[in-house]
């Protein structure tokens, strides 16, 4: 029992509780926030150590004992997404700060903001597949709100859309829920492992895995992602680079736990059919992205390449593949953080979105410019930054797996995400400026400055690949060898 | 237009205070029979929306100044509240406690720390049903 599991969880409820009593005072409203989430980055940093030490803590809610009471389960994994999550909210609240706008932050955006966080912490943290659904509503819940603020037009379209798709969603989760609740009498995920490896998965078990597997591939955005790109381009930039690096993010973690813990055993099915589903995820993100002509386009067309990029690892599901998942996973988080900031900020500069109409960026701020350049090689795998230990493992366990074609697709798409953000580049920072340098409108330093960690974070990622190393490989051993996760909890 | 309401205004009086002390009843009767907060807390909202119904914003105002979301803020932060208040006391995080007291008067009664929690329950309960029917009804 260790009571500190459960403060990424409840302390930005708290704080978000008590920032809709200060409505009113702003000011007071961004120190109390940024410092929650100072803190619960730190908390989740110090579990983090001590699960190195002690192994897989865990904690039961009132004390009942799993299988019987809903529990939180800290593995190095959930903890590494727990940590990065909290990172990059943190730099993403002082980007909005100097940009979101008094209208939206009266408008509850710290507390709903708080929410989010809560509940992306609490589905990394849970150790029930109920609670889990319950932590992915109150995540959903604080986005339907953020998706919809500003309250402009084509933003009542979208959140919508939004709104009714992760209803039907929801709603097949539950549906999911009852199939395996009344298959296997249980809905501790080490318990339901436990029994499933019992009974052997047989083909009613496999039918059940599938439609989880359509929940998560809804909100990862797994194929079936054809709500994402209008929905993640409608609100503020900092509310869209939050969706971009948590929520799907949230969905692939759900898939990496459920077919690495719960259903592992039938994998010539269920991860031949991720593979797949990657495989026509990262195609079709591919051509997104090279269709696009406004930075939006590109931007959230990138993050489906991202998604099936990180899906080809749990395809592959060797040790090494899951490594480059993980290691991929933390810097996608990052660096589409990164990038929506980005964009965002190119879009309050120029008041344009098509990337023609805006040239010669990189003039009036340079040091904007190269940050952008930072992101760009990040993304396509460039060795010192972030995404080259990801991809290079990720490609190696496709090569262990003997899937050369997942392979290909995945390094082929390395190539389209440089073209595609090498246009970005190339037609809005390059060129002619088209605002003289007395005109232009100033970067706010609270947006430099979440630029600059950013980016920082991007090359400690990126550099300092091997000081994680040994979180990262507590966390794949983790998800390789179930038995680790299922002993931590059901045996004292 | 102005519509004959009197019927109504009269059954309302009467009518208000029965489901608001069921409300009550349901609430702590949650303990060991059926109820608790979530259930008491939809009757007691009903009542108010009730009152709404029947008599103007404006005359409901003046006797419960309330601003309702805060009212299921207030609601939350008793309960998540109650929730942390176990980890003061080491116990793991949940956890809740009872025991036998005796009050002069009342005699022995049997006080629980979950009823707090499900009084966060009913507050935010209250609090969400009727933000939702105002927001509903306003106009432009």
């Amino acid at each position: 029992m260790n009571n500190l599991i459960v403060l990424p969880l409840i302390i930005p409820i708290i704080t978000g509780i008590i920032l809709v009593f200060l409505r009113s005072s702003i000011m007071l409203q961004r120190v109390i926030s940024i410092i929650t989430m100072i803190t619960v980055s730190v908390i989740s940093f110090l579990l983090l150590d001590i699960v190195q030490t002690e192994g897989i803590i865990r904690l039961d809610f009132s004390g009942w004992l799993p299988p019987f009471g809903i529990l939180f389960v800290a593995d190095s994994f959930a903890l590494l997404l727990v940590l990065t999550a909290s990172v990059v909210t943190t730099i993403c609240l002082l980007y909005a700060f100097s940009t979101i706008g008094k209208d939206n932050e009266k408008m509850f955006f710290y507390p709903f903001v708080m929410f989010l966080i809560a509940g992306v912490n609490g589905s990394f943290l849970t150790g029930d597949i109920f609670n889990l659904f319950v932590c992915f509503e109150v995540m959903l819940l604080a986005s339907y709100v953020l998706v919809a603020m500003g309250g402009k037009k084509v933003q009542l379209r979208e959140s919508l859309k939004y709104v009714l798709i992760n209803v039907v969603a929801s709603w097949l989760f539950l549906v999911a829920l009852a199939f395996l609740y009344g298959t296997v009498k249980t809905l501790n995920m080490a318990h339901i492992a436990e029994r499933v490896a019992e009974a052997g998965q047989e083909p009613l078990l496999t039918t059940v895995a599938i439609l989880f597997l359509l929940v998560f591939g809804l909100k990862a955005g797994l194929l079936l992602f054809f709500w994402l790109p209008g929905s993640y381009s409608v609100p503020p930039a900092a509310v869209q680079a939050l969706f971009s690096a948590l929520l799907t993010k949230v969905g692939i973690y759900a898939l990496i736990r459920t077919f690495t813990l719960m259903f592992p055993l039938n994998q010539e099915i269920t991860h031949t059919l991720i593979g797949i589903m990657a495989g026509i995820t990262i195609i079709a993100g591919c051509l997104g992205a090279l269709s696009g002509r406004d930075v939006y386009t590109i931007g959230t067309y990138n993050v489906i390449i991202g998604v099936g990029f990180i899906l080809i690892g749990l395809a592959a599901g060797t040790e090494t593949a899951m490594t480059g998942a993980v290691y991929y996973l933390m810097h996608d988080m990052v660096a589409k953080a990164l990038l929506f900031l980005i964009i965002g900020m190119m879009v309050y500069l120029t008041d344009e979105t098509i990337i023609k109409n805006m040239s010669g960026l990189i003039r009036n701020y340079p040091l904007f410019g190269w940050i952008y350049f930072i992101v760009l090689l990040a993304l396509t795998g460039i060795p010192p930054l972030s995404g080259f230990v990801g991809k290079i493992l990720i490609g190696q366990g496709a090569l262990e797996a003997e899937s050369y074609i997942l392979l290909a697709i995945g390094f082929a798409s390395s190539i389209i995400v440089l073209y595609s953000l090498l246009r970005i580049f190339l037609a809005s920072f390059f060129g002619e400026t088209t605002i003289s340098f007395e005109d232009r409108k100033r970067i706010p330093k609270g947006a430099y400055s979440s630029f600059i960690l950013l980016a920082i974070s991007i090359v400690f990622i990126g550099v300092g690949a091997e000081s994680l190393a040994v979180y990262v490989k507590d966390a794949v051993n983790t998800l390789i060898n179930p038995s680790v996760y299922i002993d931590a909890v059901l045996k004292e | 237009m102005k519509i004959n309401d009197v019927i109504l205004r009269t059954v309302v009086k009467g009518v208000v205070f029965i489901i608001l002390t069921l409300g009550v009843y349901l609430f702590f009767s949650g303990h060991n029979a059926p109820g608790g907060g979530f259930i008491g807390g939809l009757v007691l909202g009903s009542g108010i929306v009730l009152l709404y119904i029947t008599y103007d914003l404006e005359t409901v105002h003046k006797k419960m100044p309330f601003d309702f979301k805060k009212v299921a803020a207030l609601g939350v932060l008793l309960a998540t509240g109650s929730a942390i208040g176990s980890l003061y006391f080491n116990a793991p995080f949940l956890s809740q406690t009872d025991g036998y007291f005796n009050i002069p008067i009342l005699g022995e009664k049997h006080l629980t720390t979950v009823t707090i929690f499900e009084a966060g329950v009913a507050l935010t309960v209250i609090g969400t049903l009727v933000t939702i029917i105002l927001s509903i009804s306003e106009d432009e």
